[in-house]
């Protein structure tokens, strides 16, 4: 297929579209509107089902109750929006049917802003709906990889009756590149030994539920889809290097600010500071490993993030303490300049680094300094 | 054993788990009425239900159906998902009143008014049953629950909500009726109504709803019999029986 | 190879269009291009800008602090990204929309009446092609043949037989940028 330009936003859709998707079941909220506009239009024209929903709560049910039937559906909001469905994110966690999400970030919490932000980073991540489950994050930082990742985010949550989330921002949701889809598949129901689409005379009855009223059965339901994750985490790591062979300092971020730092980097190369990228594509399951494997190399880190740090934790949890972690984040829905990053690269490589103080902390003092 | 004195059985739509409802209450009637229609039509095999949180949480084990399991209040948007990618299943919720008209209200609103073609079977006894008999939104005013213990006050608790009133008022729904559980006469009518809810889905006349005045002994305190006749004294005068709303399509019906 | 433009005017003067017409001529040429908006309530009326960032490689930052080009169609967006270019950078300012001269002595700044330009070729709306127009004399990278290509190629049908003039608003727009950066030098 030759390139298009596409908007971020409009490019998920299609994505979707040509992944197979079903069903879409979405609410307006800014800056992801586009993605449900996209649907309001292309889903019809195929015979496929699109509905605006009264709300966040009511897309995300109908999303549940379209992914117990087997078919490919997702829904898509922003990060008030997705507040709103971490309820339905649980039970579908819970019922072990697979979903696609799509949250374009925005400033927060509360109503904050529509401005591009990584701020729910640890909602994603780390859970956001109450039990015991995790989904599969994955973290675009180009229109191409978001296209790439939503159509790869169907197969990965059929794969593992997981729920596969794609995080953005506004900033990769509202930009256009020239970008490449995927041929169209054609809607295809597989034959799941699971999916609640009545008997038709054709099998025994099935219940699809998230209850588990004895403890015990509810561990069992528990393990089940912890080790179902541990073979995600063995598998399904993903993410991208620049300039990491022979990096004294490695810096490490996810999306925008992932693609911002390679600006810095490929700056501070021409100026003969040996530093890389590291961009963790899955940001669940983390790339533990590959970090753990550049500690042995690498003098010190650089975690960039469009919030207080929330990756930074994972990445220090992969460190271990062996060698520096520094931070540098812009939060609210301020997007850093190449400029701030290089400034943090330009000063890693000329000063001593310490290993004791928290990297959020000395973070914050330099911001006090500044 | 001669099978023509049988004048009880287990209906085909039921499984042979025996329901985990209190004596008295009016759950297991309203099950059975669902479960005979779906048999009577012969849509067992096509039909989906969609299970509230509640007392009848466990609907899904005594329907011989497929059944998914909602959170509380969402089963409209649920049911809503479900019959989108199959418009040819039968499709119903199975909701109480707390559910469906309190944490549920937007759900049951919006699926309603976008005449969703489901069938919603709605249970009013007038308090949360599972929690203990709390208050709901369909508490009499007056009424002494768990949360209203000097009675429902209107002023402070504010007023019911006639839930088959209100939805009657959209356009998107074909059917809507209110029935009573607390007689057989009136369980006769009620299953005549949930019949006409599931004709008018099958046919896609759009959303159709049955509201059930049920009763709730343990929770109110009083025996099953007595129960029965709080709902024809107070709940009926409240809650009048009646077609809220058939559609000029569904009055042409013949069953 | 690396440049990043910023276009800015209000809303209603073209400014994202004109920004993704140097993207898909930067597409067709090949290269790596990233076209970004302001968006949200400012795309309701006021101002409006975009930021086109073109290069050989793979693009990081698609927003750019100290632009080194810049088209400003209005006095606010001249105030502001005067301001903030780069210097030895060039602006190129709708001077039908003005009433000042140049703060900057280190930026090139080019002075287009585009309005009248646009005006005399018969069609307001070709404000915006005049200074892309103009601004192309400062960016040797794309040639106008370019820029006309995707117009061509992407201009929806029903503004097809306006090609014309686009291709006119172009090229007095380039032509009076050429005059001013020659009597420059």
């Amino acid at each position: 297929m030759p390139k298009e330009l596409w908007k971020g936003n409009e490019a998920i859709a299609e994505a979707a579209v040509r992944a197979g998707l079903e069903a879409y079941f979405g609410y307006p909220i800014t800056p992801q509107t586009e993605i449900l506009e996209y649907l309001s239009r292309r889903m019809p024209e195929l015979g496929r089902t699109f509905v605006q929903a009264e709300s966040e709560l009511g897309a995300i049910n109908m999303v549940y109750g379209a992914a117990c039937t087997g078919v490919r559906v997702m829904s898509s909001s922003s990060s008030p929006g997705m507040s709103l469905m971490m309820e339905g994110i649980s039970y579908i966690a819970g019922t072990e049917v697979p979903a696609v999400l799509v949250n374009v970030m925005r400033g927060g919490p509360g109503l904050g802003n529509i401005a591009p932000a990584q701020g729910d980073y640890n909602q994603a991540v780390h859970g956001g709906g109450h039990g015991d489950y995790q989904p599969i994050v994955l973290a675009p930082a180009s229109v191409q990889e978001a296209i790439d990742l939503t159509a790869l985010s169907f197969d990965l949550a059929e794969k593992y009756r997981a729920i596969c989330m794609v995080i953005l921002d506004g900033c990769v949701g509202q930009m256009m590149e020239p970008a490449e889809m995927p041929e169209m598949k054609p809607v295809h129901r597989e034959n799941w030994d699971w999916n609640t689409d009545a008997k038709m005379g054709k099998r025994e009855r099935r219940v699809l539920s998230s209850i588990y009223i004895e403890p015990a059965e509810e561990e069992k339901m528990n393990l089940r889809v912890l080790n179902r994750w541990r073979t995600i985490e063995a598998k399904e790591v993903r993410y991208k290097e620049y300039f990491l062979d022979d990096a004294e300092i490695v810096v490490v971020g996810f999306g925008t600010a992932g693609r911002i730092a390679l600006s810095a980097v490929r700056e501070a190369r021409t100026e003969g500071i040996k530093v890389g990228l590291l961009r963790p594509i899955t940001v669940s399951p983390f790339p533990y490993e590959v970090i753990d494997q550049l500690t042995a190399r690498a003098d010190a880190f650089l975690v960039t993030e469009m919030n207080s740090g929330q990756m930074l934790e994972d990445v220090r949890l992969a460190v271990k303490g062996r060698v520096p972690v520094e931070f540098y984040g812009r939060l609210g829905g301020v997007v850093p300049f190449p400029d701030e990053i290089l400034n943090e690269i330009h000063r890693m490589a000329k000063s001593k680094l310490s290993l004791d103080v928290h990297p959020r902390d000395a973070w914050l003092e330099r911001m006090a300094h500044a | 054993m001669a099978t023509e004195n049988l004048v009880y059985d287990r209906p085909e739509g039921f499984t042979d788990t025996p329901t985990h409802y209190c004596p008295g209450c009016t759950h297991g009637v309203a099950h059975r009425l669902v479960a005979e229609v779906l048999e009577e039509m012969g849509v067992l095999e096509k039909t989906i239900g969609v299970a509230p949180v509640g007392c009848s949480v466990f609907a899904y084990n005594y329907f011989d159906t497929d059944f998914v399991e909602a959170p509380h209040g969402r089963a409209p948007a649920m049911a809503t998902g479900v019959k989108r990618v199959m418009p040819d299943r039968i499709v119903f919720t199975y909701q109480g009143d707390g559910d469906l008209a309190s944490i549920g209200m937007g759900e049951i609103v919006h699926a309603a008014a976008r005449g969703e073609n489901i069938t919603v079977i709605f249970i009013n006894n007038a308090n949360f049953g599972m929690t203990g008999g709390q208050m709901a939104p369909t508490t009499l005013p007056g009424m002494k629950t768990t949360s209203s213990p000097n009675g429902r006050d209107v002023e402070t608790q504010g007023y019911p909500i006639k839930v088959a009133e209100m939805l009657s008022t959209l356009d998107g729904v074909g059917y809507c009726v209110r029935r009573s559980l607390h007689d057989p006469k009136n369980i006769r009518l009620a299953k005549k109504a949930i019949r006409m809810a599931f004709e008018t889905q099958s046919r896609g006349l759009g959303f159709s709803m049955v509201e059930l005045l049920s009763t709730c002994p343990t929770n109110w305190g009083i025996t099953p019999v007595n129960s029965l006749k709080f709902v024809e004294e107070h709940m009926v005068p409240f809650y009048p029986l009646g077609d809220y709303k058939i559609s000029e399509a569904i009055k042409q019906i013949k069953v | 190879m690396q440049k990043e433009i910023i276009i800015s005017g209000f809303g209603g003067q073209g400014v994202l269009f004109a920004g993704q017409v140097i993207a898909y001529a930067a597409m067709d040429s090949g290269k790596q291009v990233t076209w970004i908006p302001s968006y949200g309530p400012e795309m309701r009326g006021g101002t409006a800008n975009c930021t086109v960032v073109i290069a050989d490689h793979e693009i990081g930052s698609p927003l750019v602090k100290n632009p080194p080009l810049v088209i400003a169609l209005n006095l606010p967006s001249y105030n502001k990204y005067e301001t903030m270019m780069q210097t030895g950078g060039t602006l190129v300012v709708n001077q039908s929309m003005i009433d000042r001269g140049a703060k900057r002595a280190d930026i090139n700044t080019i002075f287009i009446p585009a309005n009248e330009i646009a005006e005399q070729i018969g069609d307001r709306k070709l404000t915006n092609m005049v200074t892309v127009g103009a601004l192309l004399a400062a960016l040797p990278e794309l040639a106008l043949e370019t820029i006309e290509a995707a117009l061509k190629a992407h201009l929806p049908a029903r503004h097809q037989h306006l090609l014309p003039k686009n291709y006119e608003a172009l090229r007095r727009g380039f032509e009076s940028a050429k005059e001013q950066m020659s009597v420059a030098v």
